[in-house]
């Protein structure tokens, strides 16, 4: 191992470990991308304090945040409890892509209904739909031991390529002048914005969410089997519990989950469907869940650094002309350097007593 | 019929090889414990590092060396925190996949439409004379010679040297392998070295062979299928070049179809390596469950006090 040091595994976890270590990570983050920007030529402090302002600078700025850590919330708190079962969903992209699409059906074809019809039957369509996306995975998986990271991944391409395929062609709008866009959604197919603020309604509709959800775990006996379960399937069915159930049960919730996100990210933000709906929340929602421990509880949190984070980036976009790529570094590397931090939860370094053993 | 099918299969060979290389890349990984899912970021990264070294030297095949081993820093980087640091393998894999494609667009940016000097294909002498065989396998670039190679050497490797039983037996039981005098953090540090300098070669091709002009999204999902055709080849690098082919075929089989001016619409297209690799790995499962894995594979080795 390391030179003169070895790994001692701690009698207790570190108490204060995760915040020091997810601090520590941040830092590290933004040291290494400093360098990439001064080894562009551009101005490190420059550039974290444009990060800074278009995250926190003005109520805009905050509201912008805010508006963005939805869709990564949703799609996060699915993810999490996915993970928690060590199923590894990684598809919440193509979920979320999926819900925008089924939606966005409804949308279309009931255009003349008031809102109270039109956007419950989106929401409903939107849960179908990335419901069905996460099913066939955890289906897969529990019927032929289809490996579902693959699985998942190979559906995000798939549901990016048939949304493509839908606002390219059946769906385009024809006074588009050829850009792949549906047209816009009439007036009860979009979710209203809050007076006198950049919110809508639908950050309501994500906090109600959040609390059953977390009531659900908290409370019922299946929220403790699901918990339980996380140990793995041999432990689940030796305790009794019906873990095939709870996989495809965790996997289309997750699934529905994220196809809301799809949903109100359509309909509230963009008023239509289009490819540049797709800016990879699903796979931010992975780095959330992780850096959260996959604790509901703090995933709100974690969701709102992360949407800080690229709403900052695009400010450095706008202003350094930085790809919008940096963002993605940051998060690898906050991921990574959280993940060889957590070594420190449960092990601390101890000078070596006695150098002959362990050469 | 052959005017059509010969160059189709030739085509077959040239867009396998970047994945053949990757998927002996990931083999090799796993073949240690240590599952990689960070090839795509790994294949990106190493993309691009051989497309700069080629258009700063004038030599592709510094290039070529270059993106080996771009590949192979990038999975140290995941051996420091799952070999060293005890993280979790499979969510490691994923932040080395968003780091390594974010950082790929974002150097690469300022490149996008440059030429840099590549492979080019020629006839090999002797053999590209065999009527028909010559034809899909022998007029290529050297980088699809030396992917012919490849498999034969990880065979030899794997099953004739002391050092590839030692990796063998440190991805099947670790603690066995460290009792019976081996090192296991370093052979499989080794194993993650090795797995990566292979995926970067990979990514090489894509960018000095597959095309000469650099694009952002040169990797397009191939990392993945790598990962994936590791399963379906059941750990042998024989079913590994079936596999690659196989996919090679899909994806020359599908740019023939759009170039031929098709009413089917390009994203339908797109979607088939996608969709085929869920119904390999369907069809795999049909023929073992898993147990051809190394039996730990993905599992950390925790160390003793």
């Amino acid at each position: 191992m390391t030179l003169g040091f070895k790994l001692k595994k701690r009698d207790e976890p570190w108490q204060w470990g995760a915040p020091i270590i997810l601090a520590g990570a941040l830092l590290f983050s933004f040291i290494v991308s400093s360098l990439l920007l001064e080894g562009q030529g551009k101005s490190a402090l420059d550039g974290l304090y444009i990060l800074w302002t278009g995250a926190f600078g003005s109520a805009f700025a905050f509201q912008g945040t805010f508006l963005k850590a939805v869709p990564i919330f949703m799609c996060s708190l699915g993810v999490a409890v996915a993970f928690r079962m060590q199923i590894w969903n990684i598809g919440a992209e193509g979920q979320f892509a999926l819900g925008a699409i089924g939606a966005t059906w409804m949308a279309l074809t009931f255009p003349n209904m008031p809102w109270y019809g039109q956007l419950p039957l989106m929401f409903i369509m939107a849960f179908i739909f990335g419901g069905i996306w996460a099913f066939i995975p955890a289906f897969l998986r529990l019927k032929l031991h289809v490996n579902e990271i693959i699985s998942t991944l190979m559906l995000n391409y798939i549901a990016i390529l048939l949304l493509e395929y839908l606002v390219f062609g059946v769906w385009r709008d024809p006074s588009s002048f050829g850009f792949p866009m549906t047209v816009e959604f009439s007036e009860g197919g979009i979710i209203a914005g809050i007076a006198g603020t950049r919110y809508h309604w639908g950050i309501i509709f994500c906090a109600i969410v959040g609390v059953l959800l977390w009531a659900f775990m908290r409370f019922t006996r299946m929220g403790f089997e699901l918990k339980a379960s996380g140990e793995g399937p041999r432990v689940a069915r030796y305790a009794g519990m019906p873990y095939g159930f709870l996989v495809i049960f965790v996997m289309c919730v997750s699934g529905g989950l994220a196809g809301w996100a799809g949903a109100i990210e359509t309909s509230a933000i963009l008023g239509r469907l289009q490819p540049s709906l797709m800016v990879g929340y699903g796979y931010t929602a992975i780095v959330v869940a992780w850096l959260a421990r996959l604790e509901p509880r703090n995933i709100a949190f974690a969701a709102f650094l992360l949407a800080a984070l690229r709403v900052g980036v695009e400010n450095m976009q706008l202003k350094m002309q930085i790809p919008a790529a940096f963002g993605e570094i940051m998060e690898g590397i906050i991921l990574l350097s959280v993940l060889a931090g957590q070594l420190f939860l449960t092990y601390r370094l101890e000078r070596k007593q006695d150098s002959a053993r362990e050469a | 019929m052959t005017e059509l099918i010969v160059p189709l299969l030739a085509a077959t060979v040239q867009s396998g090889t970047p994945v053949l290389f990757a998927t002996l890349g990931e083999m090799f990984t796993e073949k240690g414990g240590i599952l990689n899912l960070g090839v795509e970021g790994m294949m990106s990264v190493a993309a691009f590092a051989a497309f700069v070294t080629a258009y700063m030297t004038g030599s592709p095949w510094l290039g070529f060396i270059a993106g080996g081993i771009a590949g192979m820093l990038m999975a140290t980087l995941h051996g420091i925190v799952c070999i060293s640091c005890l993280g979790n393998q499979v969510v490691s894999g994923l932040a080395l996949t968003i780091l390594g494609v974010g950082l790929t667009k974002f150097l690469g940016t300022p490149y996008i439409g440059m030429a840099a000097p590549g492979f080019d294909k020629f006839a090999f002498p002797l053999l590209s004379d065999i009527p028909v065989l010559g034809n899909i396998f022998f007029r290529h670039d050297a980088l699809v010679y030396v992917s012919f190679i490849i498999p034969v050497l990880f065979w030899f490797f794997f099953r004739r040297t002391s050092l590839g039983m030692a990796i063998t037996a440190t991805g099947e039981y670790p603690q066995a392998a460290a009792a019976a005098g081996l090192k296991p953090v370093r052979l499989r540090y080794l194993a993650v070295g090795v797995g990566g300098f292979l995926v970067g070669l990979g990514g090489a091709y894509l960018s000095l062979a597959y095309t000469h002009l650099w694009t952002n999204g040169l990797s397009g999902g191939r990392g993945w299928i790598a990962v994936a055709l590791v399963i379906f080849a059941f750990w042998r690098p024989g079913r590994a070049v079936i596999g690659a082919y196989l996919f090679g075929g899909v994806m020359a089989f599908q740019l023939r179809l759009q170039a031929s001016g098709t009413n089917l619409p390009s994203s339908l297209l797109l979607m088939l390596p996608y969709a085929l690799t869920i119904i390999v790995l369907v069809f795999s499962a049909f023929r073992g469950r898993g147990t051809e894995a190394p039996a730990a594979l993905g599992t950390n080795i925790e160390p003793e006090g």
